[in-house]
């Protein structure tokens, strides 16, 4: 009880920040507003809602993914899931991400059409709720909190994603001739006052996947690494990549095999 | 001559086998740029104005995507010179502008993105990755800070046109630039691009107080 009056204070306070200050000072005070926020982290709220999706009989199966549905350490089981992901899954014959895991559990064991799921993945600015999907990566990722990345990057199939990664964000196309590396491939850039961090870089990778999926302070909407590589396509000019596709997979490889053996902090707030 | 042979085969074999334990990458970085592209062609859907075609890379991107950005002298040159081919300069042979409309265009970001109306006019996204006026302090580092250009460089016929010009393809200066081909991409046209050489050049421009 006293917890839901907390989470529904922040939500408060998150919307009332004035995020759009583009000062030089917005950074730093973002950054100071943020490690108040983390005391009483709006994503749990998501995460809350993602663990009763979890644990229900759901879909055309009747069946519950806490029953059915292996994301690496057995069927079920939830706790370091979401740092020892991408990883190749035998049944489906692929490298996945958690959601993109998620996403085929949701099809393969409960029924659920993918087209169906794919039609709305993410947050709109204009949506009271998230989809059940960003739910549900949500409650899984918070059973990695401060646990270390440690994707499995000796497996060869993940080592050929995480390189085929590397090597999308080299790709440049598009009429300005962009690629992921056009503004994430060196130290210290920004984009307006945004900084960029440098994904070929442990520390920079680190900033890439930390507080992902992370509750974003501009509409106040829950939003997970797969809605990051979306609107960064976006940015960069590209068509859009196919949800839960192995190219966006590949790309979270890249950055979270760059980031291996440093702390995940669980779900957080982004600007 | 045996021996440096054996030599570095030796150390082939012993760097394969550390890139095994390792579970190093197992294929060339041009096997892997190869299955980048598949996936990328297979993954990809049309969105609004962003059409699935844009995924294929034209010439000069595919000499910078085969070469990591830096093509072999003799490519880029010719590719370059090649760029700097597509360049219509002004058939009045004027070149600036009016600063203030440049400032406007340097502003904007928008432009080319799905969510972007594609009949609405692009901006030149100048901003997202110069410095350029003194008034503007939310401005990106992917480029070079452009504050004072003309101040420093002059305001002759040659820089004029030079201005012109690379903002017209960047790429016919230097091919594998970050910045795009604001007239060849049909981002910018004529007037638009003078008025941003005014902004660079104009002595009245606050560019250059
Ligand atoms: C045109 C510039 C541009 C391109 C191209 C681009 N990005 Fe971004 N990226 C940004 C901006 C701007 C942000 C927002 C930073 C912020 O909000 O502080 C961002 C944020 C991110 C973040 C989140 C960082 C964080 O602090 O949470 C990741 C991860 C990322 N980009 C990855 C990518 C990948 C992968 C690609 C290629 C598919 C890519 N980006 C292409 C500009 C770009
Ligand atoms: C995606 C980032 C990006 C954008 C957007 C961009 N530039 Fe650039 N620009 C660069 C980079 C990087 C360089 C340095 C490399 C080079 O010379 O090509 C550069 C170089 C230049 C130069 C040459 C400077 C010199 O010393 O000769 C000029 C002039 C310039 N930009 C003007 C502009 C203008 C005007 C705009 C807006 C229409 C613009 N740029 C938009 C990245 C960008």
């Amino acid at each position: 009880m006293n917890r839901s009056i907390v989470l529904a204070t922040a939500l408060t306070v998150a919307w009332s920040m004035p995020v759009a200050a583009q000062t030089k000072d917005a950074n730093a005070e973002f950054e100071k507003f943020r490690a108040e926020m983390e005391e009483s982290n709006p994503a749990e709220l998501f995460e809350l809602k993602g663990e009763e999706l979890w644990k229900a009989k759901r879909g055309p199966k009747n069946i519950s993914l806490a029953e059915s549905c292996d994301l690496g350490q057995g069927v079920g089981k939830v706790e370091g899931a979401y740092v020892r992901a991408p990883r190749y899954f035998a049944d489906a014959d692929a490298v996945m991400d958690i959601e993109r895991r998620i996403v085929w559990c949701m099809t393969e064991k409960q029924g659920f059409k993918f087209e169906d799921i794919a039609k709305k993945p993410f947050q709109g600015a204009n949506d009271n709720n998230a989809p059940d999907i960003t739910n549900l990566v949500t409650y899984v990722a918070s059973g990695s909190k401060n646990m270390k990345f440690d994707m499995p990057l000796h497996d060869a199939k993940v080592r050929d994603a995480f390189e085929t990664g590397k090597a999308m964000a080299a790709y440049r196309a598009g009429p300005y001739d962009f690629s992921c590396n056009t503004c994430h491939g060196a130290d210290g850039k920004r984009i307006r006052m945004q900084n960029l961090p440098n994904l070929s870089t442990p520390e920079g990778a680190l900033r890439g996947v930390l507080g992902w999926p992370g509750y974003r302070m501009t509409g106040g909407v829950m939003l997970t690494s797969q809605w990051r590589m979306n609107d960064c396509f976006r940015q960069q000019r590209f068509p859009e990549p196919k949800y839960a596709s192995q190219a966006v997979t590949n790309l979270i490889a890249y950055m979270t095999g760059n980031a291996n053996g440093q702390m995940y902090k669980g779900p957080g707030i982004k600007r | 001559m045996k021996n440096y042979i054996a030599t570095i085969s030796g150390a082939a074999a012993v760097a394969v086998l550390l890139a095994g334990c390792a579970g190093g990458p197992s294929r060339s970085e041009a096997e892997y740029r190869q299955m980048a592209l598949d996936t990328i062609k297979r993954d990809f859907q049309t969105k609004g104005q962003a059409k699935y075609e844009r995924l294929t890379a034209d010439e000069v991107q595919q000499a910078c995507n085969a070469h990591a950005n830096n093509p072999p002298p003799e490519l880029a040159a010719k590719l370059a010179g090649a760029q700097l081919a597509t360049v219509k300069l002004p058939a009045d042979g004027k070149y600036l502008g009016d600063w203030k409309e440049g400032e406007k265009i340097a502003q904007s970001g928008r432009g080319f993105t799905w969510s972007d109306k594609a009949t609405d006019p692009a901006g030149g996204n100048c901003y997202n990755c110069h410095q350029v006026g003194p008034n503007e302090s939310s401005f990106g580092t992917v480029g070079p800070s452009l504050l004072g250009y003309g101040k420093t460089r002059g305001n002759s016929p040659e820089m004029q046109k030079y201005t012109y010009s690379k903002i017209y393809n960047a790429k016919a200066f230097n091919l594998c630039s970050e910045m795009p081909r604001f007239g060849h991409a049909g981002a910018l046209n004529e007037t638009q691009i003078k008025h941003l050489v005014a902004l660079l050049l104009d002595p009245a421009s606050p560019v250059n107080k």
